[in-house]
């Protein structure tokens, strides 16, 4: 286990480029570089030393490469006063990056045929992790939407590395007009896919889980749920989430996930505490092994 | 020669007078991947209560200036799993325990003592009495000082004599100090001060509060002038009884502003979730502050705000 701990490291920015509707930031961080698995991100403080924004911001790693010791890059599109501060870093600036956080995307045995589907900016954790799949000898299909040509991640990598490509865009700029969920039926129609990986919103989420049920294929999530430390002390990042005994939890997406079983994820409920949920109001204990009843995690 | 950093709360000497605070560092498993957890003078763990909680919905967090709102509803496992998992965890590496309790009625808090006393390990308790009193329509206990004393006086009467008790206060009162006094007549051993301060934030996007409680507490350091200014009044009344001071602690330098003021040792909380290593980064930062100065004992600092002008302590 210990060699999985993450670290946190004054890392010197290597580069910011811009692509399309995101920045790419490049940065050194070997400890992180050398620990990462696919599906993992980063936490970063913004603003400085003396920083008035005191959360974190989580970001998914979309590379690590082995220059100066290991490299991690993340891309991000401008959405808040966080995301506008790391914008205009330079090279040379320093960032404070704790990482790799959070549980990677379990990866099959066997050379089996994968879906993954992304939706904007959350598509940039199933590049690392298609390459990873391509390594084993699997098969990668990719499914990758946004609003508009200019938010659709990566296109050419993911042409590069997938036996095919769909992209969909809500304004049809860029393939198909639609959304993921409209293209991925006839995508798990035409190869008989395995495993579905899927990264985005809450309801693409959603959706995409109920696809793959519908089709009988285990589908992995990696839930975007709002964090305040990513490290798992802080409570904010709770998604109701089934547990192996049936028993719903609270689980800290931080730590618990981002990755999750879709199925076990009560995606209807999410916003709420569930009734039904270890510890909810009116919940009384039913003299279970006080172990295997805890709180997640 | 490097400073004294040993304080006195009770009867309960700590190692030096950093702290995690209550809800802020779990109950220390998360943060020792980051940092040797016996180095800090104890870790205050999060209110465990009888059973477990689920808590509030999300969202449950919002930025604010230099602060976060929150509303998590103490999530936690109970009392069961934190005596099973929790607690011998953290003793297995060397960290002190204060462990923070939460419920419902004087009679929760007090089976939550009971529990603890008979657990090996407890160096102290911490009795956080901004918790829905249930006899009084969910009024908080702090909101009448004698539902805190009741409660006090029970967790008091069933911990072990060695273990001290300490309450602590939230600084939405009408009378701090009117606070203060009735949990040390219920025979609290000290004071831990202060919890998030009310407030809220709405979300101009979706025209809707931004947590989903409502209303929150406010922490970090947009509340340390407040907490200094709690820390400074209710040392001058009661300049004999221990205080664990708390509120937005970023540096060293804070640290040292609330001995000062009157504690004697320093909690970090929401700096946590910016900075999982604070804790020791404080914890450094605080000796040089102490060696820059010539300082020998962290304790003769203690309350130095409070002495006239060129009575400050020996060097
Ligand atoms: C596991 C994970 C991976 C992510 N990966 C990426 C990525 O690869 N690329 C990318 O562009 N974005 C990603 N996000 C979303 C990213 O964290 C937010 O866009 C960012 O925090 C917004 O910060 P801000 O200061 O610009 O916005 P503000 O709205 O000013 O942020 C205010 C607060 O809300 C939190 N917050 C706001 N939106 C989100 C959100 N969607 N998710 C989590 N916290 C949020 C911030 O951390 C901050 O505490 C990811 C989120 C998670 C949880
Ligand atoms: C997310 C969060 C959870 C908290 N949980 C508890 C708790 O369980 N018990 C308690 O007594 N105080 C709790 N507090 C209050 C802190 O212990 C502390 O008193 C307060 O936040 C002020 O310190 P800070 O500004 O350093 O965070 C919590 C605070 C936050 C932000
Ligand atoms: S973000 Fe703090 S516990 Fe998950």
């Amino acid at each position: 286990m210990s060699d999985f701990r993450p670290v946190q490291m004054r890392s010197p920015v290597l580069t910011v480029r811009r692509v399309d509707a995101y920045y790419a930031v490049t940065v050194v961080a070997p400890g992180i570089a050398e620990r990462f698995r696919s599906g993992q991100f980063i936490a970063v403080a913004v603003g400085g030393e003396q920083s008035s924004m005191l959360s974190r911001r989580a970001f998914a790693i979309h590379d690590v490469k082995p220059d100066y010791g290991g490299t991690v890059e993340f891309l991000f599109a401008v959405r808040g006063k966080g995301t506008a501060w790391l914008a205009e870093r330079r090279s040379r600036d320093l960032l404070d990056i704790v990482g790799p956080l959070g549980r990677p995307f379990p990866l099959p045995r066997d050379p089996v045929n994968c879906v993954l589907v992304g939706g904007g900016a959350g598509s940039a954790p199933l590049f690392p992790l298609a390459h990873t799949l391509r390594r084993r000898g699997c098969r990668v299909d990719f499914v990758l939407g946004a609003a508009s040509a200019d938010r659709v991640f990566s296109a050419i990598t993911a042409r590069r590395v997938a036996e095919t490509a769909t992209f969909t865009t809500d304004d049809g700029s860029f393939g198909v007009r639609g959304r993921v969920t409209d293209a991925l039926p006839q995508v798990l129609e035409d190869a008989p896919s395995d495993v579905v990986y899927a990264c985005g919103p809450m309801p693409m989420l959603r959706e995409v889980t109920a696809l793959a049920a519908r089709y009988d294929i285990p589908v992995q999530v990696s839930v975007e749920e709002t964090m305040a430390c990513g490290t798992g002390v802080c409570m904010t990042c709770v998604v109701p989430v089934v547990g192996e005994d049936g028993i719903t939890r609270m689980a800290r997406s931080c730590v618990d996930g981002p990755v999750f079983r879709g199925e076990r994820v009560r995606f209807d409920d999410v916003g709420t505490i569930p009734f039904d949920a270890l510890g909810a109001p009116g919940w009384k204990a039913r003299g279970d092994d006080p172990v295997s009843a805890r709180e997640a995690g | 020669m490097s400073p004294d950093l040993r304080t006195r709360l009770a009867n309960v000497e700590l190692a030096n007078p950093i702290l995690t605070a209550a809800g802020c560092a779990g109950a220390g498993r998360e943060l020792a991947q980051f940092f040797d957890i016996a180095r800090i003078g104890a870790v205050v763990t999060k209110s465990v209560m009888l059973d477990p909680r689920a808590g509030l919905p999300a969202p449950r967090m919002a930025e604010t200036p230099s602060g976060l709102l929150s509303a998590t509803g103490l999530q936690g496992p109970g009392i069961e799993v934190f005596l099973q998992r929790d607690l011998p965890w953290l003793l297995a590496r060397g960290g002190r325990a204060v462990v923070s309790i939460a419920g419902g009625s004087p009679a929760e808090y007090a089976e939550l003592a009971r529990r603890l006393s008979d657990a090996p390990g407890v160096t102290m308790i911490e009795v956080n009495l901004s918790s829905p009193n249930l006899a009084d329509q969910g009024r908080h206990f702090t909101d009448d000082p004698a539902a805190a004393a009741r409660v006090v006086h029970a967790v008091r009467s069933h911990t072990r004599s060695d273990i001290p008790v300490f309450a602590k206060l939230s600084p939405d009162v009408p009378d701090l100090v009117e606070l203060a006094v009735a949990c040390v007549q219920a025979r609290a051993d000290g004071l831990s001060m202060i919890n998030t301060v009310r407030g809220m934030a709405i979300d101009t996007t979706t025209m809707r509060p931004a947590v989903a409680g409502g209303v929150g507490g406010v922490s970090g350091p947009a509340i340390r002038p407040i907490a200094v200014a709690c820390v400074y009044e209710v040392h001058a009344a009661l300049p004999d009884v221990p205080i664990i001071g708390m509120g937005g602690v970023r540096t060293g330098t804070d640290a040292l502003e609330f001995l000062l003021a009157g504690a004697s040792a320093v909690a970090v909380g929401t700096v946590i979730f910016h900075d999982p290593s604070a804790c020791v980064r404080i914890l450094r930062e605080f000796e040089e502050e102490l060696e820059e100065r010539g300082v020998r004992r962290a304790a003769d600092l203690v309350g130095a705000a409070h002495r006239p002008m060129g009575a400050q302590p020996a060097r």
